[in-house]
């Protein structure tokens, strides 16, 4: 087990791609991003291709002659792209998303122009499923709170630490059977939990029970992870008829987008104790989180990391690599994202 | 019929409650002067309930004449002298089977806790620091080779929960630097002063740990490892296990002085 120390910037894995020995700037990318975003990987990039970076510093001296002839987009992190950054490019082809969701991208224009997207895919699945039967795991049995209570040096004190609510045999329900959404339920099974879902359409070759609406989903289980993808019609799915449809017992874990969840119901449903508890890796306003929240031993927070592991990232420079290649050699490329 | 029976250690709400309709109960915890309060009921106690921590050691056993069994709310019974009881004809049960789920879904708990330092990101955007930065890279849960020490009821639920993470089960062997440790059995199960200083020397990937050797105490050098997780002894702490615990408590209790047979003997 390595631990990595990184800042902002990602240690690069160890995986390498073959040299190259000519560069052609036919080959030019430019390289969307905040600017407190980076990718260590940047260099080994470089040495193959010709990088257009808005934000490098010093700037670069060839961004003014060559960002039209840019071909490929890397677009690292949650920067929107919208339609007037794809006017800025207009020799753009391809883009290169680096996170699973692709709801910061302006699709329609994307489709308008003849603009292929890749997203990062399933890199992040094994991860973000890990991470959310750990959160479920931490809300249900008080995991982080006793953790804080023993640091406090509570223990001795007090004798007992209250008790927490049983894992096994809980009925689990999966808002978004998808790559990650699946992974989830396979976990929660071993446990004896019993799973069911909601997702856009009822999934042929799977046992678990359907439900057709999230609230009916909600109303009958214990824990609701929320796994799907953040679209105009996802917008705010949870929402306060279903958090109460849940119930003072239920527990809810959201690895996603903050603003599928109606983020000022549920903080209010929690202070009120009108549900039993939560474990968000995500939020409306990130790095903005309710400070009522703070307060509560019930709830587990993270500050959007479910994705954050080494294997994760070098998984994802791998997919970088490939489909890069794959894009200038004319093949196929993976993690394509439908357009129509 | 009620019977007298000795509570050795404290107990929650529930079980309490339950008992409080069957016997009557002398709470040998709180009392000021526990070997006056033992010389002056020794005639009555017949039955001894203890836990994880307090049990029935010779001492206790010799004390009290007229004890007929030891029922325990654990599953562990390295708190009650089994030879004792044997050589006397003393009955002893525990309460195997409910707590094994509870217990193999924290060592779980604690292994995603430790690896993706779950308690530590809590804590960094409870302290306002995550509007500064993001949280470093963690380390990935599945697919990682788990060794599991004891392949009882409680290790092969651990074996079959581990395995939908793909995690390879393995025989146990040294643990080296990336190595992390759980151990949800019990305290003296570890060298504990070793496993402090290997952990604080980093000769150990990190700790998940729920028993300790002198509970409640718990080395305080451990408290600024972020690396460790630390509970409260909490392996079966839930409302629906302890209940089914305290159930078996009191059912092997009236079995015994109905002169019916133990719902879960061990002596």
């Amino acid at each position: 087990m390595i631990l990595a120390l990184a800042t902002k910037t990602l240690v690069s894995h160890i995986w390498r791609p073959p040299p190259i020995s000519t560069k052609d700037h036919n080959r030019c990318h430019c390289f969307h991003r905040f600017p407190s975003f980076n990718l260590s990987f940047l260099p080994v990039l470089r040495t193959k291709y010709t990088v257009l970076d808005p934000f490098a510093d010093p700037p670069d001296p060839s961004f003014p002659t060559l960002f039209k002839s840019a071909r490929v987009m890397l677009c690292f992190g949650p920067k929107p792209v919208t339609s007037e950054d794809l006017d800025r490019y207009p020799s753009l082809e391809y883009i290169l998303g680096t996170s699973a969701g692709i709801n910061n991208f302006d699709l329609a224009a994307c489709r308008r122009r003849g603009i292929r997207v890749t997203s990062a895919g399933d890199v992040y699945s094994v991860d973000v499923a890990d991470y959310a039967v750990g959160l479920a795991i931490d809300v249900l049995r008080r995991v982080s709170a006793a953790d804080r209570f023993v640091r406090a040096g509570s223990w001795p004190v007090q004798n007992e630490y209250t008790l927490g609510s049983k894992v096994s045999g809980k009925r689990v329900g999966i808002v978004g059977l998808g790559s990650i959404g699946s992974r989830v339920a396979k976990r929660f099974e071993a446990f004896g939990c019993s799973i069911a879902y909601n997702s856009r359409k009822q999934k042929p070759h799977v046992s678990y029970a359907y439900y057709a609406n999230v609230k009916d989903l909600a109303s009958n289980v214990d824990v609701l992870i929320v796994c799907c993808a953040l679209t105009n019609e996802t917008h705010r799915i949870i929402n306060k008829d279903v958090m109460t449809a849940l119930g003072k017992t239920g527990v809810i874990v959201n690895i996603e987008r903050g603003p599928l969840i109606d983020e000022k119901e549920l903080v209010e449903l929690l202070v009120r104790g009108e549900i039993g508890g939560a474990g968000l890796d995500v939020f409306e306003n990130e790095p903005q989180v309710p400070e009522p929240l703070f307060r509560l031993d019930n709830v587990v927070l993270s500050p959007h990391k479910a994705v954050l592991t080494l294997d994760s990232f070098a998984a994802l420079e791998e997919l970088i690599f490939s489909n890069l290649e794959a894009f200038f050699s004319n093949q196929p490329l993976r993690a394509e994202v439908e357009l129509d | 019929m009620q019977i007298k029976s000795l509570w050795a250690c404290i107990f929650n709400r529930h079980v309490k409650q339950t008992s409080d309709d069957t016997s009557i109960l002398n709470r040998y915890w709180k009392q000021p002067r526990p070997s006056e309060f033992l010389s002056q009921h020794a005639q009555t106690i017949r039955a001894v309930v203890g836990n994880a921590t307090a049990g029935a050691d010779a001492k206790l056993i010799d004390a009290l004449p007229k004890l007929e069994i030891v029922s325990s709310f654990s599953v562990g019974l390295d708190k009650i002298d089994l030879t004792k009881c044997k050589e006397k004809g003393i009955r002893v049960t525990n309460t195997p089977d409910v707590l094994t789920d509870d217990v193999a879904d924290l060592a779980i708990g604690l292994m995603l806790a430790v690896l993706r330092r779950i308690c530590e990101c809590d804590k960094y955007v409870r302290r306002g620091e995550w509007k500064f930065g993001d949280f470093r890279l963690t380390s990935k849960f599945s697919g990682k080779r788990v060794g599991i020490i004891g392949l009882g009821r409680i290790g092969l639920a651990i074996a079959k929960r581990a395995e939908a993470f793909d995690c390879p089960i393995k025989v146990m062997d040294a643990l080296g630097p990336s190595g992390v440790l759980i151990n949800i059995g019990r305290g003296p199960h570890v060298d504990e002063p070793e496993l402090v200083s290997a952990l604080v020397e980093g000769r150990l990937g990190g700790a998940g740990l729920d028993v300790f050797e002198k509970e409640p105490e718990v080395p305080e050098q451990l408290f600024g490892l972020e690396n460790v997780v630390l509970l409260p002894h909490v392996g079966s702490g839930t409302v629906e296990t302890r209940k089914d615990m305290a159930d078996l408590v009191i059912g092997n209790l009236e079995a015994h002085f109905a002169n019916k047979p133990l719902l879960t003997p061990v002596v």
